[in-house]
């Protein structure tokens, strides 16, 4: 249980911090502080575990079909990393409190640093690759808010959408190198993972593998050329710099290379893409540092440099070397750290991290830049501190690689090199900044100590580079060995850590390095001046270009596809589906199916050629708006009629009532737009057109005729055999819809009752002038209501109703129920509105019908929770029998209840649908008595 | 009886279509109405086409499929609250820009050219 907890710590501390964040700083940072505390204690109890080379595994089920599961691992080089995010972390958060403002935001920062930690711990504890691969996209992800924290700069902001942008895709080839690596392992799981090298190194698929995770490493840890986005990300307050984009994160990319050593390294790719790429990030690195006069800025390419050495010594392939890598690791984070936050006090004194103007701070803040100084000598490799222990085994393995004839020269050279760039760009640290006479034009002056407290963290690092420098054995000895044991797969080669191995070659590469270096320094002019012939590329510049290109093109991909036009969306829409659905109809050949084809009678025939002539005739014609909508509704009629004719009573009487108020609702709209509609279209686009929809057509009959024609058989004879046992009606149609499918037709009067509402909100407050007359030369009749039809209408009224409730009634076991019936009683008030007018009618009818669809929603959710009461499913039915005096013995099913919340669902919508249209035109309320009243 | 059935779902289909890639608001509703038409008795024609067999329990022998009238019939209703959405769409439309227009082109308005006239009257 102790390791998810570890990981999830931080993420409960992240929502509760903002919580102190009212207490002022402090507050803030206590509350931040506990869960790694606790964490780091939950961690302890292991350690005798993993010193005798063990493994503890918690592991929770979450999706093992995709072999996804919530896995924690804890061995020696996850107790290493742990351990450094831990303790630096809460000395960061320690130093965060004096380094923000009191009016920032450090609710946010300190819930966003928890949340980053608690990633971090996710990706070092993680026993699952896919498990691993969330996490280290979260890495990115709050690395990405915490470069962008001080969202008003814009620097910040493309810095942050750089990295994330560098990193994210990063995190997508590790994804698919997972991928990979899982399906030739058959598991994701580390331990099978890790015991399966040699089955991945012969895969043919290996290659494309470690490609794609180093792409993933190498994104990660800053590695040439993808390099460039880490100085970028020093716009973040440097807290997060020490913290992420020193000690943490970007040590995650090597911690990958750490992680799957046993898997992926050991061949021949791996050496020349690992090393060689380090060896290149390393020299850039060094020599771009020592150019650089923003004081964040040399630690951000020193930094790169280092994670180039200690890629450079993960890809030489020996274990040495792989143990040197790791100790590096540790080195690295304590004294580049510290130096961050050293930098960071140095900004927060002085106002400004520019070289050229803090000069001779000795004089005002000689602790701090004692501390400083024996960080940057660490960096530089100065014997008696821990940077100098883990070069010099870099040194002494760069002597080592079997490389034929002149290319065994190039590492030790490149070693060296690199070693003279970090003496010079130390010196530079330490001399321009401390020393070098008087600051210039400071914006804070005169500089002085930052508070006692911020110093601590600084001191309690430095102490631990002089600690493993003159005790490397007793301090870190341990840790590092059960680390090794964990990368290597439990097999350590014999080494020492001792301060001083003897005089001999790498000795004289530290000695040379030194001697270079400091030469080098003070021949800085000289070198700046080189520098300065060439151009210097802006990074940020060149990839804001390409992400604009990259924009620009989507843009103009969006525009060709989408160009506003419906008809270009239909048209590639139906083209689509011909083209889709054409290849496996051409191979189906034959279209008549089985079952042939039954007999035709004539009044059937003669009722079909109706049909299409109408349906084809409302295309032709559909530019005279108004008869081709008197023939629309001939199609509608035979369909209802089709519907009766094939044994479907209720959808014959649906379609019927759906027909009138359709047509209602189109002859409303219509009344209000233009009646014809003018010719726009070339000749060319009409042919087009036309033969776009026969294809369509076409392709509909063909489809149509195969499945008509094929013997099949049905889920739905458990719906006729239970409709009468088991829901209480005989019309298993009604029952399916009430009783079996209820779930669904609750959701689709649901969705009738949003349309509803969502026509009101849209006509609320609208208003249409119609045109004057039918655009034919015709003005509108002068009489506003037909006498005859009034006086027929309002007579029918009660008959309508009566003859709704007897369908309602009926419904569950003839044809009818809650649709038809609400549809029927909508028929019957529309009548009333054309006949005697809106205002009218209103002032008779005062119903409001958005209370009537509410109602008719709570009908049917009630009856279907009221099941709930007596301990069955939602929507469970039942029915019994009772004996009224007149009608006698009479069902009575609690669909009913169900079914009245349809009925009075379907009004309520279909009358507030047409109400809203038919008030739009502004006649109607300036006619109304009642509101010029 | 199946070939009639077949070629009356291919014509509403053809006319709905061609409808739907008409320029202006009320033909496409039209041809959407047309095409629902269609839609619906091709998912009836799942359950094949028989006379006289209808799903009500004692009053045949064999029973037509109820399960695609089912659905047909809430499809028929949600067609309607369908086609109201979009006539009250194109209702918005041409009280809010004085157009019926959906092919993308920008409508050449009166009111665009009487600012025009204005401006350069300035």
């Amino acid at each position: 249980m102790s390791l998810p907890l570890v990981v999830l710590l931080p993420f409960l501390g992240a929502i509760a911090a903002p919580l102190f964040a009212q207490g002022g700083r402090t507050a803030i940072a206590i509350a931040s502080s506990i869960p790694p505390l606790i964490a780091l204690a939950a961690l302890f109890p292991h350690w005798a575990t993993l010193a005798d080379g063990g493994v503890v595994l918690h592991s929770y089920e979450w999706l093992p079909a995709i072999g996804i599961s919530l896995s924690f691992r804890l061995d020696g080089l996850a107790l290493m990393f742990a351990l450094l995010i831990l303790i630096i972390g809460v000395l960061i958060i320690l130093y965060a409190r004096y380094y923000l403002k009191p009016s920032e935001n450090v609710g946010k920062f300190y819930s966003l640093l928890l949340c980053f930690m608690g990633s971090m711990l996710g990706i070092v504890l993680s026993g699952n690759l896919l498990l691993m691969l969330i996490f280290w996209e979260l890495t990115s992800l709050t690395s990405f808010l915490l470069i962008s924290f001080w969202t008003h700069k814009q620097d910040a902001r493309r810095g942050a959408r750089m990295a994330l942008a560098v990193t994210g895709g990063g995190g997508l080839a590790l994804l698919a190198g997972i991928l990979i690596i899982g399906n030739i392992v058959g598991s994701f799981e580390l331990d099978d993972v890790l015991a399966a090298g040699e089955l991945i190194k012969a895969h043919t698929m290996y290659p494309v593998a470690l490609t794609l995770v180093l792409l993933g490493a190498f994104t990660k840890s800053a590695q040439f050329p993808f390099h460039f986005w880490l100085p970028h990300a020093m716009q973040a307050p440097t807290p997060v710099s020490a913290y992420l984009h020193s000690a943490t994160m970007v040590k995650a990319g090597v911690f990958l290379l750490a992680r799957l050593y046993p898997a992926l390294a050991g061949t021949e790719q791996w050496f020349y893409m690992v090393s060689f790429t380090g060896m290149a990030t390393l020299l850039i690195g060094a020599y771009t540092a020592m150019f650089k006069h923003d004081l964040k800025g040399l630690l951000a390419h020193s930094t790169v440099s280092h994670l180039g050495l200690i890629t450079l010594l993960f890809g030489m392939g020996t274990k040495l070397a792989a143990v040197a890598a790791l100790f590096h690791v540790i080195n690295h984070a304590t004294f580049k750290a510290s130096l961050f936050m050293a930098a960071g006090i140095i900004d927060h004194e002085t106002g400004t991290r520019d070289m050229r103007r803090i000069n001779g701070l000795w004089r005002y803040m000689p602790h701090t830049a004692t501390l400083a100084m024996v960080a940057a000598s660490s960096m530089a490799g100065v014997p008696l501190l821990n940077g100098f222990l883990s070069k010099e085994m870099f040194f002494a393995e760069s002597l080592e690689l079997n490389l034929p004839g002149f290319w065994a020269w190039i590492p030790p050279i490149v070693a060296t090199l690199a070693g003279i760039f970090a003496v010079a760009y130390s010196a530079r640290f330490v001399h321009d900044v401390f020393f070098n006479g008087k600051p210039v034009n400071l914006p804070i002056y005169p500089p002085h100590e930052p508070p006692r407290y911020m110093k601590i963290p600084v001191e309690i690092l430095v102490f631990a580079c002089v600690m493993v420098g003159v005790f490397p054995a007793i301090s870190v000895g341990p840790l590092l060995f059960s680390a090794a044991q964990a990368t290597l797969g439990g097999d350590v080669p014999d080494y020492q850590l001792a301060v001083m191995h003897g005089i001999n070659l790498p000795l004289m590469m530290s000695v040379a390095a030194f001697v270079g270096g400091l030469l080098m320094y003070s021949q800085r002019q000289r070198f700046f001046r080189f520098h300065a012939r060439f151009k210097e590329i802006d990074e940020k510049a060149v990839f804001e270009a390409i992400v604009s290109r990259f924009a620009d093109l989507a843009n103009r991909f969006t525009a060709l596809i989408e160009n506003n036009s419906l008809q270009r969306y239909v048209m590639l829409l139906v083209a689509s589906v011909v083209a889709v659905a054409a290849a496996p109809l051409i191979n189906l050949g034959i279209f008549i199916g089985d079952n042939g084809l039954t007999p035709v009678d004539w009044p059937t025939a003669i009722s079909a050629a109706i049909l299409v002539i109408a349906a084809l005739a409302t295309a032709v014609i559909h530019r005279e708006r108004f008869t081709a909508l008197v023939l629309l509704s001939v199609v509608g009629l035979i369909v209802a009629l089709a519907f009766a004719r094939f044994s479907a009573p209720d959808l014959a009487m649906t379609q019927l009532s759906v027909e009138v108020v359709t047509m209602v609702l189109l002859m409303l709209a219509l009344y209000y737009m233009p009646s014809w509609t003018p010719l726009e279209t070339s000749k060319a686009r009409r042919t087009r057109d036309i033969i776009l929809a026969l294809v369509a057509g076409a392709g509909m009959t063909l489809v149509t005729l195969a499945i008509l024609t094929q013997p099949f058989s049905s889920i739905s004879e458990f719906f006729l055999e239970n409709s009468k046992p088991g829901g209480g009606g005989t019309n298993v149609v009604n029952v399916i819809l009430v009783d079996f499918r209820g779930f669904d037709t609750l959701g689709e009067i649901s969705v009738l009752a949003i349309a509803a509402l969502s026509i009101y909100a849209m006509l609320k407050n609208t208003a249409l002038t119609p045109p004057p007359g039918d655009g034919q030369g015709h003005t509108w009749s002068r009489e506003p209501h037909p006498l005859m039809l009034k006086q027929i209408a309002r007579p029918m009224l009660p008959m309508a109703l009566m003859v709704s409730a007897y369908i309602f009634l009926r419904g569950h076991n003839m044809p009818g129920g809650g649709f038809i019936a609400g549809l029927i009683t909508s028929v019957a008030l529309v009548v009333q509105y054309i006949a005697s007018g809106m205002n009218w009618t209103q002032d008779r009818v005062r119903i409001k019908y958005h209370n009537v669809i509410g109602l008719g929603l709570l009908f049917a959710t009630v009856a279907g929770a009221g099941s709930l009461a007596f301990g069955y499913p939602f929507l469970t039915t039942t029915f019994g029998y009772i004996t009224w005096p007149v009608v006698g013995k009479f069902e009575v099913a609690s669909a009913l209840v169900f079914d009245l919340g349809v009925y009075l669902a379907v009004i309520g919508a279909t009358m507030l649908i047409l109400v809203s249209i038919g008030r739009l035109s502004p006649h109607s309320a300036i006619k109304s008595p009642r509101r010029n009243s | 009886m199946e070939l009639i059935f077949a070629l009356v779902i291919g014509a509403l289909t053809t006319s709905g279509v061609y409808l739907l890639l008409r320029a202006r608001t009320f033909p496409v509703v039209m041809g959407l109405t047309l095409l629902s038409y269609g839609v619906n008795l091709f998912l009836f024609a799942s359950g094949r086409l028989s006379a006289g067999q209808q799903p009500i329990i004692g009053s045949t022998e064999i029973y037509a499929d109820p399960l695609p009238q089912a659905l047909v019939l809430t499809a028929i209703v949600i067609g309607f609250a369908m086609t109201a959405f979009v006539v009250v769409l194109s209702l918005r439309n041409l009280a809010d820009n004085e157009d019926d227009h959906v092919d993308g082109c920008p409508p050449v308005k009166p009111a665009d050219n009487k600012q025009e006239q204005e401006e350069t009257g300035k």
